[in-house]
């Protein structure tokens, strides 16, 4: 079956090979037809993004995923580097800079707190989507569609089986956007795009 | 007992030069007035120590002059020189007519026939190539205005000496009346030629010289280069002017235009640099030994016996010179102290007078007694000039500078074409190491000047356009000749480690402005360039391992970014060990370790330091282990225990 969405993910992890929630992530998607995994911080340990190839990468794809933990409430910084270099003015926005309009990009977050823990008076302070903020901001400028994100919480405690779920999960949001099959308005409703399957 | 005699006249030669340059510098005179006076000096006229062969040394030593030209040749590529052309043919052309003009007036004045009129105005309208250049060039003056408008003259000076030779025995019949032209039957080998075989023979040896120069030339030299012999180089650097020279004179052309124009032909050659390093000495002491001669033949008995003569004769050469000089260089656009300075420096008699005045009596143009005054003022004219430009330089200029100022900054801000050649850049060898460094330069805009001494190289980055000249950089004339003084940045990266250290010691002695980058050949070699504290070291083989190592590591499953952070923590920490280990390294040296022995011990030490490294290589902020298990701790109640 031919995939109508290709699904571009953009692992950006600087110790992919200690993690346990995300490189299972990786695992649960990758052989899926459609979907192009790329572990960025292998393609380019020096930080010397290669600004043409990564363009190269997001005009071939519809759904482009930023997959990171956050850090700092934010992302490892290699991803700051990638936007900063890779979305160009005249490519990604401006008045000429229409190369993206139209495609849509997802975050999919692992955070160590819980979910109730983010956005509450005694813990931190700003919900999961207020510290995305600056990326949601980023995508709309570049005229694409922000997709709520895929978020992992409490990863500290989580057991194997419990990624394992998870990542099951994940498998199936994927397919989900692959194939289109989610309602445009249901989705952009959703706080995480979880919540869509749960 | 002839070589009794050649070495006394060497050794007076020799010890007035070496007393009296060191002491007329120091005085503020320049080397011109020191050669000068000690000619003077040892002349017949005051010590007597040299008598009338001072006359053939003077000969001889004119070829000084000729290898001067031949060395702004080299610095003039030929689109400079027809940028200068309406400077050489208006401002030189012009000048050489007015003096000819008013100087042969002044003569008919006193007495003279129309034709020797001609023939003195003409003699006495030409400059001094030697002391003008010599003098400028130690002034620093010749990329300015003032200088780069006298080269021009001079050039075109250089050029009328043909015409004016030629003229001189036909102004023999106007002069004794005589339908007499000795001159007008040429002899070349013994052959009667006609004026039309000689031009044709000129065009020839011109083109010759010409083709030779762009296509010859060079592959003689490399062929000499591959030898490694370098008095052999220097023989054959020699040998090329002088046959230009010898070749010029044959077909009756002036030897120093023929240098001029070898020279201007070689300025794109690859071994401009070593023919300039190589001819330059000679140059130096030829044109002092004429100097000294200049001086030794001045006839104080004739200057004694007549003062008032000759001195208003000396001031009227002068005094008629500078005002056209002075009133064409404003009207060519030299302005303030810069003309002044261009009128002053070239308002003498030149070399090419003596044989002028010579040859015009030789033909009986002129009576012997008038030659030998012309000599004389000539030769004082010559004498005088380092004087008036001391003069010039101490109380006109400032005063003139005062007036004008606007004016002076224009026309030393002028472009200096001379120059165009240099580069911020120089890097002295270019073998393996090199190429890479200078391509990545190269790629990025940057000009650099490369010097590198096998000829193989040279071949194969000349054909893909690279500035790459032969020769040892570590020969002090060389750096300067590729323009060491101007350059920014030198890279040494030839790999014999006691040739880099030389060129290191060598650039920081004389070019102390110089950043001086290296590559590091070897561990002791690191540690001579922390000794020397270069701006920048590499060694040539680290990063290329260290490199080879990553991929090891990444083959063998470790993450590329993983393997790349290790790398940098272990390049960092192995920088500071190296430090420590010179510090150790220049102690232990007073405790007479064998070589080898030292080597075993600092790779111990050195694994010993990086075994140690380990602890620093995790990247422990990414890590999230310990939070992980403090996360586990929280949760887990303490009663639970």
């Amino acid at each position: 079956m031919v995939p109508k969405n290709k699904i571009a993910i953009l692992v950006f992890h600087p110790l992919l090979h200690k993690s346990r929630v995300n490189s299972l992530l990786v695992n649960a998607v990758k052989e899926l037809p459609g979907v192009n995994p790329r572990i960025m911080y292998d393609l380019y340990p020096d930080f010397a993004i290669d600004v043409k190839e990564e363009q190269e990468v997001l005009l071939n794809h519809d759904i482009i995923i930023w997959q990171h933990p956050l850090y700092w409430y934010s992302s490892p910084s290699l991803l700051k580097e990638w936007t900063d270099l890779v979305l160009e003015h005249g490519f990604a926005y401006g008045r000429e800079g229409r190369a993206l309009e139209g495609k849509k990009v997802m975050s999919v977050i692992s955070a160590g707190g819980r979910r109730n823990n983010y956005g509450s008076v005694e813990g931190v302070k700003f919900s999961i989507r207020q510290l995305l903020a600056p990326f949601e901001q980023t995508v709309s400028l570049c005229r694409m569609d922000y997709l709520p994100p895929f978020v992992t919480h409490g990863t500290h405690l989580m057991n194997r089986e419990q990624i394992e779920k998870t990542a099951e999960t994940y498998a199936s949001v994927i397919q989900g956007l692959l194939e289109d099959s989610f309602r445009e308005e249901e989705l952009l409703q959703k706080e995480y795009i979880n919540d869509i399957i749960l | 007992m002839q070589e009794q005699v050649f070495f006394q006249n060497a050794l007076v030669y020799l010890i007035a030069a070496v007393i009296s340059v060191p002491v007329a510098k120091r005085l503020g005179f320049g080397s011109v007035l020191g050669y000068l006076l000690a000619g003077m000096i040892i002349g017949p006229f005051v010590l007597g120590y040299i008598g009338s062969e001072g006359e053939d040394v003077m000969h001889f030593a004119e070829f000084g002059v000729v290898m001067m030209l031949f060395l702004i040749g080299l610095e003039l590529k030929p689109n400079l020189l027809w940028g200068m052309r309406r400077s050489i043919f208006g401002l030189g052309g012009l000048q050489l007519l007015l003096s000819a003009l008013v100087i042969g007036s002044v003569a008919v004045f006193l007495g003279q026939s129309i034709g020797a009129g001609l023939a003195i105005g003409l003699t006495l309208g030409l400059s001094s190539t030697a002391i003008v250049l010599q003098t400028l060039e130690e002034k620093g003056l010749m990329k300015q205005a003032s200088g780069k408008a006298s080269f021009s003259v001079l050039i075109l000076q250089d050029i009328a000496v043909v015409p004016i030779l030629a003229m001189i025995p036909l102004l023999a019949g106007s002069a004794l009346s005589q339908g007499q032209d000795p001159r007008e039957i040429q002899y070349l080998w013994g052959l009667e030629i006609s004026g039309w075989v000689q031009v044709a023979l000129m065009l020839t040896v011109i083109s010759f010289i010409i083709v030779a120069g762009l296509y010859l030339v060079k592959y003689v030299f490399r062929i000499i280069a591959r030898t490694g012999l370098r008095e052999i180089f220097t023989a054959a650097a020699l040998l090329l002017v002088i046959a230009t020279a010898a070749l010029m004179e044959l077909v009756g052309l002036s030897p120093a235009l023929g240098a001029f124009l070898a020279g201007v032909v070689l300025a794109n050659n690859e071994y401009r640099h070593e023919l300039e390093a190589d001819i330059e000495p000679f140059k130096g002491l030829l044109l002092g030994l004429f100097f000294i001669s200049v001086g030794a033949s001045i006839n104080f008995s004739l200057l004694a016996s007549s003062p008032g003569t000759i001195l208003s004769l000396l001031a009227a050469l002068i005094g008629i010179k500078f005002l056209i000089l002075f009133i064409l260089g404003r009207f060519f656009g030299i302005r303030g102290g810069q003309n002044t300075m261009f009128a002053f420096s070239l308002a003498q008699g030149g070399e090419f007078a003596f044989v002028l005045v010579a040859f015009t009596a030789e033909n009986g143009v002129i009576t012997s007694g008038v030659s030998a005054i012309l000599f004389l003022v000539v030769a004082l004219s010559m004498a005088v000039t380092p004087l008036l430009l001391l003069l010039n330089d101490k109380w006109i200029m400032p005063r003139v500078c005062r007036t004008e100022n606007t004016g002076e900054e224009d026309s030393i801000g002028e472009e200096d074409s001379i120059d165009e050649e240099e580069t911020p850049l120089i890097i002295a060898g270019f073998g393996r190491f090199g190429v890479v460094l200078g391509r990545f330069l190269i790629a990025n805009g940057l000009r650099a000047t490369i010097l590198d001494d096998n000829p193989e190289n040279i071949d194969v980055l000349r054909r893909f356009g690279f500035k790459v000249y032969y020769g040892d950089a570590s020969r002090s004339d060389l750096l300067a000749s590729a323009g060491a003084y101007k350059a920014k940045v030198l890279i040494v990266t030839v790999e014999n480690r006691e040739k880099s250290l030389k060129i290191i010691d060598l650039a920081r002695r004389n070019y102390p402005h110089l950043k001086i980058l290296a590559r590091a050949v070897s561990q002791e070699h690191t540690y001579d360039l922390l000794d020397r504290q270069v701006d920048g070291f590499k060694r040539d083989v680290f990063e290329s391992s260290l490199h080879l190592g990553m991929q090891a590591l990444t083959h063998l499953g470790y993450n590329n970014y993983r393997a790349y952070r290790l790398a940098q923590t272990f390049r960092k920490h192995n920088r500071k060990v190296l430090y420590e280990l010179h510090k150790h390294h220049r102690e232990d040296e007073n405790k007479y370790l064998t070589e080898t022995k030292r080597h075993a011990l600092e790779l111990e030490e050195l694994f010993r330091a990086e075994k140690k490294d380990q602890a620093y290589s995790r990247d422990s902020s990414w890590d999230i282990s310990s939070r992980r298990e403090e996360a586990r701790k929280l949760q887990t109640p303490p009663t639970e225990e």
